[in-house]
């Protein structure tokens, strides 16, 4: 699987990160590659196997629904690159 | 000798007896750490913590209550959230971070007395096998034989370098490809990867969810053993952690292997593998052999799928746990231009933050879960696992006790030489750990022997699920019978 240059784009888009124009070409190279390397997966017969959910066969635990933490409104703004009156501070969202 | 090249084991009998105070064998790395720093292992140094741990513990064992950590010097991988301690997964994007919480391993740890001496080199988000890829730059292998530095491994390159190097009496690492048992290979340690869900997952910054594990490295098995139970158990904050009973892991070391069936995979035979890896190998079994256990051969078929299909699910599900990283809640945020939105806010702060091979896993994860690749690649790659693992469990209920392979393709390598490579050339460290996780397995890698040039290489076992007690009794064995005494030549 070769992934052209608009893919790669399109990737770099889907997962927010900033690629510039000049960049594009090595990453659709590198992409290429690994991809190519995973093309080995399409040897195995895998008839009738189910995609593996859980690695280990365990039903995992259920708690009551209900509240067991709360009241940390400043812990939890406080790592925040930006809070102002308590609320996370982002950019202009909608116009 | 002195008291912080002390195997854990000693340190806690000397505690115990008076013959040392917490404070001084804490005194002791914190002097050892502070003149190794060409090392590259703590990032984070916490010396009042760690003396104030220290102090507690001291009243603790005075008082007669003394579990088997208390007062032990710890160094604790920068993955781990650690409350009031810079915690950066190794990632410009955490820069700045300091939790507010303490991740589950260590909360246990330190009731259990363990004294925090720092925070500790990896590659970025786990994300490594050479801890190259590290915002703080490189840590080296206290192990060198020329002029070369040489890599620890990864991606718990700085934990293994630290309790090689005696900074600590042992550190904590996490292993979700082998990032536990190659670094131990490559500095003459040991170093286990539990069953997955024996240890909680909570608080240490997920890379690939259902393949992350912690687990302790250690100078001995002994070690290894008493540090896992302090750190295993049931969670309630981690829905994958199994509710199972912990077992007394060090009364397993009874040194008695006698009528064990042992595995050899001969999947694992690669081509071009190097003489002196297949000599370690069959000298291993040799040594097994001699104990008292049946060496049978045993196949594996699925496992040359083992690599593409790890590279498929460990970067989807990357891709998906670090879409937390955009520049709102915690860490770094890019400064913006004029007129920039919220998506340039995204986008310009992953890349700023992310390096260079966080990225290239998080778009590969991407790519392979977009629409229209989801199935041929994602759902391949699952289907593929569960083959994987049913290998194993058929390879157990053929009687088979435990499985021994290489842990590592070759000895440590010098930084930077894999650096004009393939990436996939540093994905073929993993070879032979990369199964184990994929199957949810215990597996260990314990120093074996040097290689000619003087290095530490070490051989990997693998047990049941749950039943770490009988695969670190297997690697007590191995680990008496290899007689691996060796010692880097201190030269930082």
């Amino acid at each position: 699987m070769s992934i052209d240059i608009d893919t790669a784009r399109r990737v770099a888009k889907l997962a927010r990160i900033r690629v510039e124009e000049a960049d594009l070409p090595a990453l659709a190279g590198e992409l290429s590659g690994i991809l190519t390397f995973m093309e080995q997966l399409n040897e195995v017969d895998v008839t009738g196997v189910e995609p593996m959910t859980s690695v280990t066969p365990m039903r995992l635990k259920r708690r009551k629904d209900e509240v067991t933490d709360g009241n940390i409104q400043s812990q939890v703004l406080k790592n925040a690159p930006d809070a102002r009156e308590g609320f996370f501070a982002v950019p202009k969202v909608v116009e | 000798m002195s008291a912080n090249s002390w195997t854990i084991a000693a340190a806690r009998d000397a505690l115990r007896k008076g013959e040392i105070s917490a404070t001084d064998l804490t005194m002791a790395c914190l002097t050892a750490i502070d003149a190794a720093d060409d090392l590259g292992a703590f990032v984070h140094k916490t010396p009042d913590i760690a003396l104030e741990q220290a102090r507690t513990a001291e009243a603790r064992i005075k008082a007669g209550d003394a579990p088997s950590m208390c007062g032990i010097p710890l160094g604790i991988k920068d993955l781990f959230c650690t409350k009031g301690v810079p915690s950066q997964a190794a990632s410009n994007i955490l820069g700045g971070f300091t939790p507010e919480y303490e991740s589950t391993v260590t909360t246990k740890l330190f009731e259990a007395g363990a004294v925090m001496l720092g925070k500790l080199n990896m590659d970025e988000f786990a994300m490594g096998s050479s801890n190259e890829t590290s915002c703080y730059g490189n840590a080296v292998n206290p192990w060198k034989v020329d002029d070369r530095r040489l890599t620890p491994g990864g991606s718990s390159g700085g934990s293994a370098a630290a309790v090689a190097g005696d900074l600590c009496l042992a550190a904590t690492g996490t292993d979700t490809g082998g990032s536990i048992r190659q670094p131990a290979a490559f500095t003459g340690i040991v170093g286990i990867k539990p069953t997955y869900g024996r240890v909680s997952r909570w608080g240490i910054v997920a890379f690939a969810s259902s393949l992350d594990q912690a687990g302790p490295m250690t100078k001995t098995v002994r070690d290894a053993a008493i540090f896992l139970q302090a750190m295993a158990g049931h969670d309630p904050k981690d829905s994958t952690s199994a509710d199972l009973p912990v077992p007394d892991f060090e009364a397993a070391l009874t040194g008695d292997i006698r009528g064990k069936k042992i595995g050899l995979p001969r999947e694992y035979r690669m081509e071009g593998m190097r003489a002196e890896i297949e000599k370690l190998w069959s000298d291993g079994a040799a040594m097994l052999r001699d104990a008292g256990a049946e060496i049978v051969d045993i196949s594996l078929p699925h496992t040359k799928y083992a690599l593409p299909a790890y590279y498929v699910i460990a970067p989807a599900e990357a891709s998906s746990n670090l879409a937390r990283y955009d520049g709102v809640r915690y860490g770094h945020r890019a400064k913006l231009a004029a007129g920039d939105g919220i998506t340039e806010m995204y986008e310009k702060t992953r890349a700023e933050g992310f390096g260079k091979e966080v990225q290239r896993r998080v778009m590969i994860g991407t790519y392979v879960l977009s629409a229209g690749f989801y199935d041929a690649y994602y759902n391949r790659a699952r289907k593929v696992r569960a083959l994987i693992k049913r290998d194993f469990e058929q390879a157990f209920a053929a009687g088979v006790d435990a499985i021994l392979t290489p842990a590592t393709p070759s000895a440590a390598f010098g930084l930077g030489e894999m650096s004009s490579a393939d990436p996939i050339e540093m994905y073929l460290n993993d070879v032979f750990t990369v199964t184990v996780n994929l199957a949810g397995l215990p597996g260990i890698s314990v120093p074996v022997g040097l290689d000619k040039q003087g290095l530490p290489l070490g051989l990997q076992l693998i047990g049941r699920p749950w039943e770490e007690g009988d695969l670190l009794n297997h690697a007590y064995v191995l680990e008496q019978a290899a007689g691996f005494v060796a010692k880097p030549t201190k030269w930082w």
